[in-house]
């Protein structure tokens, strides 16, 4: 049960050893990622195995360290306090990553306002047209860049669509699971939580679909200048997310099934609830932006 | 030229501050502590404005330490043991937001001036683009009054010899020297005067007339700042920046700048120097320049093996030993001395084609260099420290090539 | 201010652990907090000696102890190294000590997480300088990063060394260690405070932090958006920054300072609450202000998001912007007026002594100033197309990073050491390192605006010969300088060994707040049960 004394948790070995994961992962990953996209200059293949033992080693303290939070939760440790903290570090979390897709978000806008009509001669580019790009012509999306690569532009009303009404139909189904959850409705809770993250590995699916489609058919690809850039980046960080929210609400299910939640003590559920909430306005966002206008 | 109260407080202060005004062609008596009067009417507009500002900042700074001063004397606990009880006075809260920001709009208004006026590159006579490389400068004449197509292009590179700025101490180890370990411990040589400022090719631009300067990179940004002429643009990749200078008539001479932008290595080497001529003299210049530049390229083969490298060394100690080492023995780029590409004949041909076209960070040195330089240079890396690849290349080896 | 009610003893629930283990996987904020501050310090040491290697290669022209290559390895190292593993985990450090004792909480609100904030650090800087050390060892080749604290396309996206991967890898672990580390500050800061201490009861150093670590939780999700574009730049085929794309290597400053800005401002924030708390203590006077200090922090905060293109006049803006950019940068010099002006009026008709915190923090608010004005000054954007990238920048930024953050950080070693570690630092090496820094640093940085404004572009490994005389000053007031802080080393070595007097709860008797109503040094558990504040 809840106390009202403050909640000091034991020292821990966990954030230290997370610590060793994380630095193989980057160590590993920056020599991976350049034995990998360039092998002619960066010799040896060591970097692929740290890269994923570290990995590995960081999801596994992760899950060691959250196992042991979630011992003393239920053995009643946590007090309200507690619960408030971590709702408000959810939320602030959820912050950051709203400005992590920020930056993405102006590098779009500034690249179709500023930069596409500058190459193109608007304002007071028009040496920059004319010495260096002249046969460059200023249009949106980018489907011919300056330096004369060109792609397909994708369009809005495919799959991308049948995908935004997913989403939006999981954000749906979620709040009734929420209702449910808060009602004591465990059936309900567990049936329309199970359809959500059914919606979110479909709408992962069909968006690697599309990148195929992007790759073999239409020439978009992460090369293919700034609108490929772009196009990936984005929609690749938001498939990352999803990806991570349904594994959050995957393992929340399992968490609901052994009946750890109720309506009063159940911070995780709603952390990976809101996690769901951001991600599908991100993919509102992404939609008309990206592939609509 | 401005002759606003300000302007003439400022003049006034500058040759106060800097003892014998320099004179605008010689940097013999270059200001040493204060920011440059400038040539140009914007630089010495900007100057103006500079000097407005350091005051409002100063008798701020002034006012502010003196308070504290006197409050650290007067209210020290053996002067003042009970301390007033005060802490609030929205009187003085109010009054001590609203004067800054009065002070503030009084230093905006003529800096918007004057920075509209920075903007305006309209109604030039000589167009000239600028390019920024890594690390020197190239510059290509476009335009001048009616002829739209002037066609008149060269780079200029540093021209401080070697032997004056590489003055080791120490070698390898803890703190890499990495360009002249030969000259460890050898005494260094007294500088010039214009030492780490002066180019082989210097920009010649005519007085008394607008000159605009369309400022591009080919590699990364770099910056083309000529104090003189009144502050500084940023040579972008990929994008055309455009600036402008008028450099009145009667103040003909040399300016000096340096490049601004971190460009890597040798960022402190790329020096700009203009001669600034009367209209006369630009026209004379240009007019032999566009005649150098109609004659076809020559081609004429070299003699001997000696007679190219005699070129090539020259050539390869002021383009190449920046990246690639004195010696040849690498650096930013790759080594050549005891190295299969530059030994191999089977390497000839990509050898030319490297030095031609560039690859990645290595810069193309056609329109750069002659195909008679290429041609040297590319023979003396191939038999230069001990490479004895015995290759001789022609002008019109490297002339197919192109 | 606020006062005590009950005061509670510390009954030990657990016990303190000890040993390796209690550095090691520790959850209490205290010991978090020394082993932050024992890092930025490190780092601070580490940083300062590659600021020698660049003041011993340009005490006179011509290059002669390091190639320019290494140098420029030097100038970039020494800043990301000062920065991010000086000044913001010094700042941490304090706020991890400081803030649960100043609202009466028993520790940060995730205390794990908190943990975990820290030990990423060593581990991303081990990444950062293992290339330097390389590098250093090794003949140039490879390279560490060299491009400038502010990393620019293309010189580190397609020029970059191979160490930029590493380089960028290991600033996303800074930013997910900032980010957490500022989660934690203001989940503490708006759910732990003690019965009765509101929101604007709370020390200006609990304000000034909460606002700092709002900037931070906003700004580095964009560096690491910045970064990543680089990498994807550098190795899977993206344009972002090159033109041929249809991308713009502007786009990099804009991202890069759309967080670098307001990353200035992370590191002076805390700096300013740290002033607010000594000055009142030694002029025994009530802080004059309180509420338009706290206005006053949150508009420079805001402000600081609409300000970032004044470090980018020169790449050739619309003129629109420009001037939006310039009239911005402007108004922040009216709330941090503001703060300057509240600080002369509580000294004023004070009672003053000048302990060494309180020389720290009066020193802070001149130089601070100075540093300030020439901001000012740089601001003014015609006028900046002169002064960009001249060493007049370095010195306006060192005027309010090192006299200004570092001066600060000082102070408050030296105002809450003796609660820290329960010695009073040593007054004789005190005051040695007080006047040595106070008179060097001068030297230092002072003489930089001179060859600033002559025209020393910074960054310049070898410069002509009329910058010569400045810059032999400049390097021996900063090997002086580097020397001094000798002093220090000596002043906290001698406090953790704890050599010494020993300090009573209260060492300053103008003092205020709850960190005073506990022992010195603070037990290892505090206000286990919330203090009721007044
Ligand atoms: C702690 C860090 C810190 C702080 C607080 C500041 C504060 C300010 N800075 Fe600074 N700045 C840096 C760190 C900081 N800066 C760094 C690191 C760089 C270089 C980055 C790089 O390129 O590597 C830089 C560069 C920099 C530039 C870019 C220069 C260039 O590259 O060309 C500019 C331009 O506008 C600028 C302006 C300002 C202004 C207006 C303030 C203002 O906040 C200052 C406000 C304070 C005062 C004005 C003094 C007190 C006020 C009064 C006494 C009131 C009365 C005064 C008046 C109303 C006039 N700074
Ligand atoms: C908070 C940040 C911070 C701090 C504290 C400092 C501290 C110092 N800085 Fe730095 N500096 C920056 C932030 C900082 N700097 C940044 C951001 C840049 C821009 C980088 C860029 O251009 O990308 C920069 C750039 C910069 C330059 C310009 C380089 C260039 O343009 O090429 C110079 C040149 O003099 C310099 C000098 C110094 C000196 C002498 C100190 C001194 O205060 C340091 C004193 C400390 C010590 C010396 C360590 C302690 C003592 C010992 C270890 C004992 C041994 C001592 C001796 C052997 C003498 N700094
Ligand atoms: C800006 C620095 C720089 C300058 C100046 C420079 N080079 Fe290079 N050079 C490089 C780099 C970097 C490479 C490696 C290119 C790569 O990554 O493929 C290189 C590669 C080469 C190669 C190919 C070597 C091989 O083994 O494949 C040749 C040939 C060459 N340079 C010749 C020259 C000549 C001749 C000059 C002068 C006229 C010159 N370089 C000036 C940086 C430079
Ligand atoms: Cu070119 Cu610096
Ligand atoms: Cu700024």
């Amino acid at each position: 049960m809840a106390t009202d004394k403050y909640y000091v948790p034991e020292s821990s070995p966990w954030p230290l050893v997370a610590s060793v994961g994380l630095f193989m992962t980057a160590f590993g990953g920056a020599h991976f990622i350049q034995q990998a996209t360039d092998p002619d200059t960066f010799s040896g293949s060591w970097g692929r195995p740290l890269f994923f033992f570290g990995l590995a080693w960081l999801w596994l303290t992760i899950a060691l360290w959250w196992r042991d939070t979630i011992k003393e939760s239920r053995g009643g440790l946590h007090s309200h306090q507690l619960g408030i903290s971590y709702r408000q570090g959810m939320l602030w979390f959820i912050f950051s990553e709203v400005m992590f897709f920020g930056a993405f978000f102006g590098a779009l806008f500034y690249t179709r306002w500023l930069i596409v009509p500058w190459l193109g001669g608007a304002g007071s580019n028009a040496m920059t047209h004319e010495l260096l790009w002249p046969d460059f012509q200023a249009m949106w999306p980018l489907v011919k860049t300056p330096g004369g690569t060109t792609t397909q532009a994708m369009g809005a009303w495919g799959l991308p669509a049948i995908n935004t009404a997913i989403l939006l139909t999981s954000s749906i189904t979620l709040t009734i699971a929420h209702h449910a959850l808060l009602a004591g409705k465990r059936g309900k809770l567990i049936g329309f939580q199970a359809i959500t993250v059914l919606l979110g590995a479909i709408f992962l699916g069909l968006q690697v679909e599309e990148y195929i489609h992007a790759y073999t058919e239409m020439g978009l690809t992460l090369d293919a200048g700034i609108y490929g850039s772009l196009f990936f980046l984005l929609t690749g960080f938001h498939g990352a997310h999803v990806t991570i929210g349904t594994i959050f609400l995957a393992v929340t299910l399992i968490r609901v099934i052994k009946g750890h939640f109720d309506a009063e003590n159940n911070f995780a559920w709603e952390a990976g609830a809101w996690y769901w909430h951001f991600v599908d306005v991100v993919w509102l966002f992404l939609f008309v932006v990206v592939y609509w206008l | 030229m401005q002759s606003t109260l300000f302007h003439r407080m400022a003049v006034g202060l500058t040759s106060l501050m800097i003892s014998g005004l320099a004179t605008a062609s010689d940097w013999a008596e270059r200001s040493d502590h204060n920011l440059r009067p400038g040539v140009t009417a914007v630089a010495q507009e900007v100057h103006g404005l500079h000097n407005t500002v350091l005051w409002i900042v100063s008798i701020i700074g002034l006012l502010v330490f003196g308070l504290i001063l006197i409050s650290m004397i007067r209210h020290r606990r053996s002067k003042h043991p009970t301390p007033a009880t005060f802490h609030e006075n929205i009187f003085l809260e109010v009054l001590w937001t609203i004067i800054p920001f009065i002070i503030l709009i009084a230093m905006a208004v003529p800096a918007t001036r004057v920075l509209i006026e920075l903007d305006d590159t309209a109604d030039s006579e000589l167009t000239v683009k600028v390019t920024g490389y890594r690390w020197r400068w190239g510059y290509e004449y476009l335009t001048y009054q009616d002829d739209n197509d002037v066609g008149v292009s060269f780079i200029s590179s540093l021209a401080t010899p070697p032997e004056q700025y590489e003055n080791p101490v120490l070698s390898g180890g803890l703190f890499p020297y990495g360009t002249a370990k030969d000259r460890v411990g050898t005494p260094p040589q007294d500088k010039d005067h214009n030492y780490m400022l002066e180019v082989d090719n210097p920009l010649v631009i005519p007085s008394g007339q607008k000159v605009r300067f369309l400022v591009t990179s080919d590699d990364v940004i770099h910056s083309f700042w000529i104090p003189d002429f009144g502050g500084k643009k940023d040579a972008i990749p990929g994008f055309v920046n455009e600036t402008w200078a008028l450099v009145p008539e009667g103040e003909e001479g040399t300016y000096y700048g340096q490049c601004a932008e971190l460009c890597g290595k040798n960022h402190a080497f790329m020096p700009i120097m203009v001669n600034v001529v009367t209209q006369d003299e630009f026209q004379d210049w240009l007019a032999q320049k566009k005649e150098e530049a109609a004659a076809a390229p020559d081609l004429t083969p070299f003699e001997s093996l000696d007679a190219a490298m005699e070129v090539g060394e020259k050539v390869y100690a002021s383009n190449c030993a920046l990246c690639h080492g004195q010696n040849g023995e690498g650096g930013i780029g790759l080594p050549f001395a005891g190295d299969d590409f530059a030994i191999k004949p089977e390497h000839r041909e990509e050898h030319i084609h490297v030095v031609l076209e560039g690859r990645n960070a290595m810069p193309a040195f056609k329109g750069q260099l002659t195909p008679k330089d290429i041609a040297a240079v590319i023979t003396y890396e191939r038999n230069a420290w001990g490479n004895d690849s015995g290759d001789l290349i022609q002008p019109e080896d490297v002339h197919e090539e192109e | 201010m606020s006062t005590v009610a009950a005061a509670h003893d510390d009954h030990d629930h657990h016990h303190a652990p000890t040993g390796l283990k209690r550095w090691l996987f520790s959850t209490n904020h205290k010991d978090i907090g020394t082993l932050y501050l024992w890092f930025s310090f490190a780092m601070f040491l580490a940083g300062g000696f590659m600021a020698m290697i660049i003041r011993a290669e340009l005490i006179e022209p011509g290059m002669q102890f390091v190639d320019p290559e290494f140098f420029n390895q030097m100038t970039t190292v020494h800043g990301l190294t000062m920065v991010f593993g000086a000044v913001m985990p010094g700042f941490v450090g304090l706020a991890n000590w400081l803030i649960p004792l100043m609202i009466g909480a028993p520790d940060m609100a995730l205390p794990r997480m908190n943990n975990w904030s820290f030990w990423i650090l060593p581990f991303a800087f081990t990444i950062l300088l293992s290339s330097v050390l390389l590098s250093a060892f090794g003949h140039g080749n490879p390279s560490a990063p060299n491009f400038g604290w502010t990393f620019y396309a293309p010189l580190s996206t397609k020029y970059g060394p191979a160490s930029t991967d590493l380089f960028i890898l290991s600033v996303h672990m800074m930013g997910i260690s900032s980010i957490m580390g500022a989660i934690n500050v203001i989940v503490t800061v708006f759910n732990l405070r003690a019965p009765g201490m509101t929101l604007m009861k709370m020390p200006l150093f609990v304000w000034t932090w909460l606002i700092t670590a709002f900037l931070l939780i906003a700004v580095m999700p964009v560096l690491a958006g910045a970064v990543t574009m680089m990498l994807t730049d550098r190795h899977f085929g993206t344009s972002f920054f090159d033109a041929a794309g249809g991308g713009d290597p502007v786009l990099f400053q804009h991202v890069f300072w759309f967080f670098g800005h307001p990353e200035v401002y992370i590191m002076i924030l805390p700096a300013f609450g740290i002033v607010s708390a000594i000055i009142p203590t030694f002029a025994r006077k009530q802080l004059f202000g309180y509420a338009s200090m706290v206005y006053a922090t949150a508009s420079i905060a805001l402000l600081s998001f609409v300000v970032w293109a004044h470090h980018m006049f020169t790449v050739g803006m619309p003129l629109a912007g420009t001037l939006f950019f310039m009239y911005m940068t402007m108004l922040i010099s009216v709330p941090t007026g503001v703060k300057v002006f509240n600080w002369v009026a509580t000294m004023w008709r004070g009672s003053m002594t000048f302990e060494l915190p309180m020389k720290w923090a009066i020193t802070f608010v001149i130089l601070f100033t100075c540093g300030g004005l020439s901001g000012l000054m740089l601001a003014i954007t015609p006028v900046d197309f002169q002064y960009h990238d001249t060493y007049f920048v370095v010195a306006h930024f060192h005027y309010v990073l090192v006299s200004g953050a570092v001066f600060t950080m000082f102070a408050a070693a030296y105002y809450w050491l003796p609660k820290w570690s329960g010695m009073m630092p040593n007054k004789v090496l005190g005051e040695l390192h007080f006047w040595n820094s106070l008179i060097s640093v001068n030297l230092l940085f002072f003489p930089m605006h001179f060859v600033g404004l002559a025209g020393m572009p910074r960054r310049y490994a070898d410069y002509a010969l009329q910058f010569a005389d400045y810059n032999f000053w400049i390097s021996i007031g900063g090997f002086w300088f580097g020397l001094s802080q000798l002093f220090f080393l000596a002043v906290c070595l001698q406090c953790a060994l704890k050599k010494g007097e020993k300090a009573e709860a209260k060492p300053w008797d103008g003092a205020e707040g709850l960190e005073w109503e506990v022992p010195s040094p603070a037990p290892f558990h505090t206000f286990d049960t919330p203090p009721v504040v007044k």
